[in-house]
């Protein structure tokens, strides 16, 4: 069975972000790039699809040269080969110019299943795996807290508030797990050596067949055009439990004179 | 005239408190562009919810009331709504901005060529007739400003409780039904099961106006039940940071964070935890925050409204029987 993890960079939670003003994007040299922490959840998937199937897994990228380490790291876990996708013509996509460039991608691969972190920690939107399902025309069994292949079905558990419904389709299809799916291993030594030798392919967008004009900031359908830092908080009240119950009586004043009870 | 599109997101109880505040936003909008607020109900409930569909601002509700749009995953809503755009003309959408509608979103923009904008904050017309969305980013920490490229149809996904819920005293909506029949495609990957885990009479942490949030000070699970009973006092939903999921103290379904959920509650109140930048990313839009913790240099403290530092099985009971007095 062939698998195919899509990864992202994203800034660490922990730097500091800055969003570059010519080209309103990410500027990813800014502060520290880590790979996206949910990738985590759908690249520990992946191996244990390779342990439980012999899976055969290629890591997918769709990012500048220096993103190239965020591919590394991916590999480090275990993974069989990365494919960069990069084209100075991408940059400024928005999320469904990203997709577009991920399936393009992916039409040239042979797999049976693509699975997706359910979001990334810098853009949140979610939008990514189910917009690249629509354009290759498969199911999209996203949000899984579990996942399970029994020969060309695939059968996820698709976390919604309330719980979870069972959704079952035949492969191929996409997926996007959950953090609540497992609990990711760390890169072995071996792993961290054997990933600076294991094969990656970059592309342009012109070997996709994929114009210019189709991704990047020009086609993009939404487009971020201003942008400011969310203004620093007054400092509130804070009080000490002096043992005496006289802190709580405080908030539970405050809380009243808020009127949220 | 033209329709504004507004997407019931609903439970079998009715509609969610978040369909209720797009209707009233829609309707403020509609003020300003002369469009006619459309509701769009998809599965069985849309009779018994019209009434309050109309008293927030929808005129017209399209409804197609077979189980089979929750039966399949997506796609069944998709192309339902591929057939309420034909019909109404409407370039607007407005949806709940929560995982599994952001995916019907994502498939139908695909389709019809639109432009989504997720988790919006603010809305406006801007001077040019586009709508101008505010959202924020980086778990707050930035709030950006975006438009659709012209001739775009316009998605926007609307953030729980970043609008209030208003009633106008309009009367019940006119009812147009459905007929769709779905093609194979649609019925892809089947809904063979729904296993139910949340308490049906405690609000989710994504559309509660108080979350009641617990983490790794609480030592062990049987603090949640500490934060349960402050939450059913004061009607809150109950979180937790990823500390206390991943130690299996609270269902990972409610985590609170960067690779969890993100809440905007009118009022957050933490306990036992610390604030790290991860867990910030998930809450610091909360309009209200609460935090006790027993390490006065805590960073939740730092982005707090209100906090008390102590122990918050001291401070937690203490405050229980302290709003039990005052109601």
């Amino acid at each position: 069975m062939k698998v195919i993890v899509p990864v992202k960079r994203v800034p660490d939670t922990a730097g500091e972000k800055v969003i570059d003003p010519d080209t309103r994007t990410v500027d990813r040299d800014a502060g520290e790039t880590v790979l996206c922490p949910v990738n985590e959840f759908a690249i520990e998937e992946a191996v244990r699809l390779k342990e439980r199937l012999e899976a055969e897994v290629t890591v997918l990228l769709v990012g500048p040269e220096e993103a190239q380490p965020t591919i590394r790291k991916a590999l480090s876990y275990g993974l069989d080969g990365g494919i960069q996708i990069t084209d100075d013509a991408i940059v400024g996509s928005d999320a469904l110019g990203t997709a577009r460039v991920i399936a393009a991608a992916l039409e040239q691969e042979e797999f049976d299943l693509v699975v997706f972190g359910n979001q990334s920690t810098d853009a949140r939107t979610c939008l990514v795996p189910a917009a690249v399902a629509e354009l290759l025309g498969l199911p999209s069994l996203t949000y899984a807290r579990h996942l399970e292949i029994d020969g060309d079905q695939v059968t996820v558990h698709r976390e919604h508030d309330e719980g979870w419904d069972v959704v079952s389709s035949t492969l191929p299809a996409v997926v996007s797990v959950v953090e609540a799916i497992n609990e990711p291993r760390y890169p072995s030594f071996k792993g961290i050596m054997a990933a600076k030798s294991k094969p990656l392919e970059v592309r342009s967008l012109a070997d996709l067949g994929v114009t210019a004009d189709e991704v990047g900031a020009g086609a993009a359908a939404a487009t971020m055009y201003a942008h400011e830092p969310r203004p620093p908080k007054e400092a509130g009240t804070i009080v000490e439990d002096d043992g005496s119950g006289a802190a709580a009586a405080q908030l539970a004043d405050w809380l009243v004179e808020k009127k949220f009870v | 005239m033209s329709e504004m599109l507004v997407l019931i997101d609903h439970s079998d109880d009715g509609p969610r408190k978040v369909s209720l505040q797009m209707l009233s936003k829609a309707h403020a909008l509609a003020e300003s562009t002369g469009d006619e607020v459309a509701a769009v109900w998809l599965g069985p409930g849309a009779a018994a919810a019209a009434e309050e569909l109309g008293a927030h601002g929808a005129t017209k509700l399209y409804h197609w009331d077979s189980a089979d749009a929750y039966g399949y995953v997506t796609l069944p809503q998709v192309e339902a709504l591929e057939e309420v755009l034909d019909l109404s003309e409407a370039d607007t959408l407005l949806f709940a901005s929560s995982n599994h509608v952001k995916d019907v979103a994502a498939r139908l923009a695909i389709r019809v060529d639109a432009g989504v904008i997720t988790d919006v904050s603010g809305i406006e017309l801007g001077d040019d007739g586009r709508w101008v969305a505010t959202k924020e980013v980086f778990g707050g920490d930035i709030i950006t400003t975006s438009t659709f490229a012209e001739g775009k149809l316009s998605f926007l996904g609307v953030s729980s409780n970043a609008f209030p819920a208003e009633r106008h005293g309009a009367g019940a909506p006119e009812l147009v039904a459905l007929d769709i029949a779905l093609t194979d495609e649609a019925r892809g990957a089947q809904v063979t099961a729904v296993e139910k885990q949340a308490s049906a009479d405690r609000p989710d942490i994504g559309e509660a106006a108080i979350v009641v949030a617990g983490g790794r000070g609480l030592g062990d699970e049987s603090g949640f039940e500490l934060m349960g009973e402050l939450a059913d006092l004061i009607g809150g939903g109950v979180g937790a940071s990823r500390a206390a999921t991943d130690a299996g103290w609270y269902p990972h379904r409610y985590q609170i964070g960067q690779t969890g959920r993100t809440i905007s509650p009118t009022l957050y109140l933490g306990s036992g935890i610390s604030g790290a930048i991860q867990h910030r990313a998930g809450m610091q839009t909360s309009q209200n925050i609460v935090a006790i913790n027993k390490d006065a240099e805590a960073p939740i403290f730092s982005i707090a409204d209100f906090g008390v530092v102590g122990d918050l099985y001291k401070v937690v009971p203490k405050l229980i029987e302290e709003l039990e007095a005052r109601q």
